[in-house]
């Protein structure tokens, strides 16, 4: 965040794979523009001195919450298939994974 | 109050009226329904209408209250802002991802209200997973402000805004990450509260930012949001940020003086870019509760200019990480024309998500990466915690803060869709209460040019009824509340 150098079209393109959203050329164009902006305008975070200062995560503690281990309703076998794409008897489809 | 009228109450006088016999929740429902059907063409406010599911439930209503077993909400019609799953009926997003998604569970606050037997009128539209300040960025359709149709209503709760503020239901519930309560509520007319984050159950709320996101309700009346806050608050063990706190009663404080209450204005709200009619009413409402006996004085928030900044590193890094988990495999939007997984998998988030959700997505992910976390993420979640302890200091001498909720009335359709960052300034005003935590409220008060301005309070954290102390005083106090638009 030290300097408000724009963002490349390789580093949309980066991104974009690796948030699995197919783009086209003015698809990457439009968004490097936009998130460029954007990050000149968090720039202003470094007038912030943070030294020493932790980070808050959430505003309340957040403690790892485990219920007691006895038995309880959860949902059938149906209604968790309820909204798959395609499926095949009880089994959700999917395409191939490895070729 | 003549019988062809019932769908300009509130929620406390159907409450009085039912428990009375005077109405029934079917006649109370038939008249919303009707209204609906009579305004939607105009205001598209809804993405769902449940008609059968309503007279069943007011059917129902109507059974428990002969019986004397009647809740606070039994037998009031609502609605539900379309991220809220309610089992059986599609929970859309307003999303292309989530278009046929039909959730076979509840979230919590559903449970709730279906356990008082209130009434389920159908789900309001929203800017797409919550992500906006107009509802412009649904992919199913663009709610209009009841009180200028060429108008926004706000967002993203704007489905739920422009259905309270045309009287389309008695309240709704919507959902605040960055002022998506408060800011539409401003902007239609209406109340709208955000709780202190973790006061009311996640649990069934579709994930936008998890450690800003807190449901709320949207009401004609402060009284109306008390009432609604107190049978949705409380501890849930399926959300681990639920706090277990002791609910007190929220409507015991209300009252219409303010005498030795402490009020703080902070100088920081009161900014270059601010609409000179917006911040005149919200002067003059500062007035009015020096007036009611309250104690004002001036404090100073000198980190608010960086909560907007803050909130844009850490929203998206948080929805970037919670919309990961749609890849058209397990339910929603499936993109079938594609050779490989990958290439499927690419398709279907592109086609499913909309601009905005994609731009989020895409800086989250940014923000997140190897070399930029330190530089950004935790650079945020530091100025984070300096803005949290600004606010916990100032709540040391003062009760509650006001100022506007937004900077400005509601703008035209079109205005602002084009250019992110302007559309990001709307909720200037409002973030910094979801960045701390705290709780934030909105009442009328006023008309510029004859569109709604909205006043806010903040309160420290679980201080809420201090919140609806200072806004029923000044709601009692004037008449904007009762200012409705003119529609049908």
């Amino acid at each position: 965040m030290e300097e408000s150098a724009d963002l490349t079209i390789e580093e949309i393109k980066q991104i974009s794979v690796l948030t699995r959203i197919a783009m086209t050329d003015n698809e990457l164009d439009l968004m490097r523009t936009q998130m460029s902006a954007i990050l000149d305008s968090v720039a202003i975070l470094n007038e912030v001195d943070t030294e020493n200062v932790e980070p808050t995560g959430h505003s309340v503690d957040v403690k790892s919450v485990m219920r007691d281990d006895e038995k309880q309703d959860s949902l059938t076998q149906e209604e968790t298939l309820l909204n798959a794409p395609q499926r095949e008897g009880s089994f959700i489809r999917i395409r191939a994974v490895l070729e | 109050m003549g019988l062809s009228d019932l769908t300009s109450i509130t929620a406390s006088e159907a409450r009085r009226l039912l428990d009375n016999k005077e109405i029934s929740s079917v006649e109370l429902t038939r008249d919303h329904l009707e209204r609906i059907n009579n305004l939607e063409k105009d205001i598209d406010a809804y993405v769902t209408v449940t008609e059968a599911i309503a007279l069943e439930d007011a059917r129902l209503a109507d059974e428990r209250i002969a019986a004397g077993t009647q809740a606070n909400l039994t037998g009031i019609p609502m609605q539900l802002k379309d991220n809220i799953c309610y089992s059986g009926i599609p929970t859309t997003c307003s999303s292309k991802m989530l278009e046929n998604f039909i959730p076979p569970f509840d979230a919590s606050v559903s449970t709730l209200l279906k356990g008082e037997n209130s009434v389920l009128l159908g789900k309001g539209n929203l800017d797409e997973f919550a992500m906006g300040s107009s509802t412009e960025n649904s992919a199913l359709k663009s709610t209009k402000n009841p009180w200028d149709t060429s108008r926004v209503p706000g967002g993203s709760s704007g489905g739920p805004a422009a259905a309270v503020a045309a009287s389309e239901c008695v309240f709704s519930l919507g959902s605040d990450t960055g002022g998506s309560i408060r800011q539409p509520a401003s902007l239609c007319g209406v109340v709208g509260m955000k709780p202190t984050y973790g006061l009311v159950s996640r649990f069934g709320l579709v994930a936008f930012a998890s450690s800003l996101d807190q449901i709320g309700p949207l009401t004609k009346s402060v009284e109306d949001s008390a009432l609604i806050l107190q049978s949705i608050a409380g501890h849930d063990p399926r959300d681990s940020t639920s706090l277990n706190v002791e609910i007190p009663d929220y409507r015991a404080n209300l009252s219409t003086g303010l005498k030795g209450f402490r009020i703080g204005v902070p100088k920081e709200y009161f900014v270059e870019g601010i609409n000179s009619g917006v911040e005149k009413s919200v002067l003059d409402a500062i007035d009015v509760l020096k007036d009611l006996g309250a104690e004002v004085k001036e404090v100073s928030l000198p980190h608010t200019k960086y909560a907007l900044a803050v909130y844009y590193i850490i929203a998206p890094s948080e929805a970037s990480a919670n919309l990961s988990r749609y890849d058209g495999v397990k339910y929603g939007f499936s993109e079938k024309d594609a050779d490989t997984m990958w290439a499927g998998l690419e398709n279907t988030r592109s086609n499913g998500f909309g601009p905005e959700v994609k731009r989020r997505i895409m800086l989250g992910a940014y923000a997140l990466s190897a070399g930029y976390y330190d530089a950004f993420y935790l650079k945020a979640q530091k100025v984070r915690t300096l803005i949290r302890q600004e606010f916990e200091t100032v709540f040391k001498e003062v009760d509650v803060l006001a100022m506007p909720t937004s900077p400005t009335t509601a703008f035209s359709i079109g205005d602002k869709i084009d250019d992110p960052l302007q559309m990001y300034l709307n909720d200037i005003f409002t973030i910094p209460a979801n960045i701390a935590g705290i709780p934030g409220i909105s009442v009328p008060a006023g008309l510029v040019e004859g569109l709604p301005v909205g006043l806010q309070f903040m309160s420290g954290a679980l201080q809420e009824a201090n919140l609806f102390k200072a806004a029923y005083a000044y709601e009692q106090a004037t008449e904007w509340h009762k200012q409705t638009p003119s529609l049908g």
